[in-house]
């Protein structure tokens, strides 16, 4: 599903943030990928939807070569992705609803089924009832769910999160990676960067652990 | 094909949404002047073209010639292959025709007589006044050829100023919509970056921004209109009380549809342009990292 081999990462003026990293996802895996900040978790995790690209070695995702990916096909790489950021990037100038209606804009679904599957998205994170709040009204937690509720609304087989949990208490914490680990339940694959140690040991699954840029 | 045209209809209603009515006007603004100036030269083009087309030269015979003689010369002028139409206005008929030029009458009045020759009226496109002069009888030549030559250098004058005006203000268009979808851009930057990391196509974004720059090109392309319209109509009340003293029907015609069709399309062009010129260089620098 994801399968990195001997990926290197170096940004201009030098810095190494990855180096030799290989690993792969199998289908419906559910892994943890922590690590102290600057062990390039973030770096990592940008390399699967081409947002950065390897300076070495190879990122493969659905059969397909990131690196090597013309600019005109990322676009469809992403639409089969599921990506949660870090800060979270939710737009501010419009409802709850239309933040998960974003990605269906572009996708080919008739408005009914665009709106079903916004629901349907809002349902499983269990924001049904704030759809016509502003995020900027929501708690931190909710504005996390909201993001995890557009990256899953095109169903991908596949969902990436970055610190999802960061910034939230511990109940607040729990509950974003219960709906994860529900997500994976019904077949997705699932990566999740997180510095949380405490909180990736209670869930007993796979965890790649980064240290100065190398998997260890 | 139901999808294409979906993301077409939202990409239009958002670019109606962003669209600026004084950003319109400004380009509408600039755009009247080379647009009301063509109007108004096409208008005087009939009265300048007949004149270049078809020169007249007026030929005044002697007081003392004989109808007979005039009537010879006349068969003599036909004859003449250079020599298009050939009209002779006695000088009776000229009497008259002055004194139905209202002031003139009077003057002729206080004359007693008729002081007025025989003349013939010929056209044609060749250089022969000098030698016309020169025949038996024949007084005075006036032609108008260099009438008809310094008002078609004129108007080529005012051709030549309307086009550089009309570039200069079409390259202002551009400018303005450039900066509109710059500033637009980047009131946007959020939603643009979201978009391109959940797999937004580069198409799918720059789409309302072309479909906004063409429209404020057609609303800033009828404002012109509209006012070029309002500006002649207003023109017309004054020119028609002055055309009709000289007893002629005079008008300043408004732009053919035709015309009207060119400008929209020329300016939908140049907003056009301007988007394209504005998308490529601002879309590019928004990359997520």
């Amino acid at each position: 599903m994801v399968s990195f081999s001997a990926v290197a990462k170096r940004y201009p003026g030098g810095q190494e943030a990855l180096k030799d990293v290989s690993f792969s996802l199998e289908p419906g895996e559910l892994a943890f990928l922590t690590g102290r900040s600057g062990a390039g978790k973030s770096t990592l995790l940008k390399l699967i939807p081409a947002i950065e690209r390897p300076s070495s070695g190879s990122v493969v995702v659905n059969g397909q070569n990131v690196g090597a990916l013309k600019r005109a096909a990322i676009p469809h790489l992403r639409r089969n992705l599921g990506l949660v950021f870090q800060d979270q990037k939710l737009l501010y100038d419009r409802s709850v609803y239309d933040n998960v209606m974003l990605p269906l804009a572009f996708s080919a679904h008739a408005p009914k089924e665009a709106a079903r599957r916004a629901r349907a998205a809002l349902d499983k994170v269990n924001l049904l009832g704030r759809e016509k709040a502003n995020p900027i009204q929501l708690s931190g937690g909710e504005q996390q769910r909201l993001a995890i509720a557009r990256a899953v609304v095109n169903r991908p087989a596949i969902l990436v999160a970055d610190e999802p949990t960061a910034n939230l208490d511990a109940e607040s914490a729990a509950r974003i990676l219960d709906i994860f680990v529900a997500f994976n339940q019904v077949g997705v694959t699932v990566l999740i960067a997180t510095h949380d140690q405490a909180l990736v040991e209670r869930y007993g699954k796979r965890v790649l652990h980064l240290d100065r840029g190398r998997i260890s | 094909m139901t999808a294409w045209l979906r993301q077409h209809r939202q990409a239009l209603s958002s670019a109606v949404r962003r669209l600026s009515f004084l950003n319109a006007l400004v380009i509408g603004i600039a755009l009247s002047l080379p647009a009301g100036g063509y109007a108004l030269l096409e208008s005087l083009r009939p009265a300048g073209a007949r004149l270049a087309l078809e020169p007249r030269i007026s030929l005044f015979l002697d007081a003392q010639v004989s109808r007979a003689d005039a009537e010879a010369l006349g068969k003599r002028l036909r004859a003449d292959r250079r020599i298009g139409a050939v009209r002779f206005v006695a000088r009776e008929e000229a009497l008259e025709e002055m004194s139905a030029v209202q002031g003139l009458s009077e003057v002729i009045g206080a004359l007693g007589r008729n002081p007025l020759p025989d003349a013939f009226v010929v056209t044609s496109k060749e250089d022969i006044a000098g030698e016309l002069a020169r025949l038996p009888g024949v007084a005075h030549v006036q032609a108008d050829a260099v009438w008809a030559r310094r008002l078609a250098a004129a108007a080529a004058l005012a051709q030549l100023g309307l086009a550089l005006l009309a570039a200069l203000l079409g390259a202002g268009l551009v400018a303005v919509t450039f900066n509109t979808i710059r500033l637009q851009i980047l009131t946007q930057r959020d939603e643009i970056e979201v978009s391109k990391l959940i797999g937004a196509s580069d198409a799918f974004i720059r789409r309302p921004f072309y479909y906004l720059g063409v429209l404020q090109g057609l609303v800033g392309g009828a404002v012109a209109l509209a006012l070029v319209g309002a500006a002649l109509a207003l023109l017309n009340r004054e020119v028609r009380v002055l055309a009709e003293s000289y007893g002629s029907s005079f008008r300043f015609g408004f732009l053919s549809p035709a015309e009207a069709l060119a400008i929209l399309v020329f300016a939908g062009l140049l907003g056009w342009a301007g988007a394209q010129l504005s998308v490529g260089r601002h879309l590019r620098a928004i990359e997520p990292r």
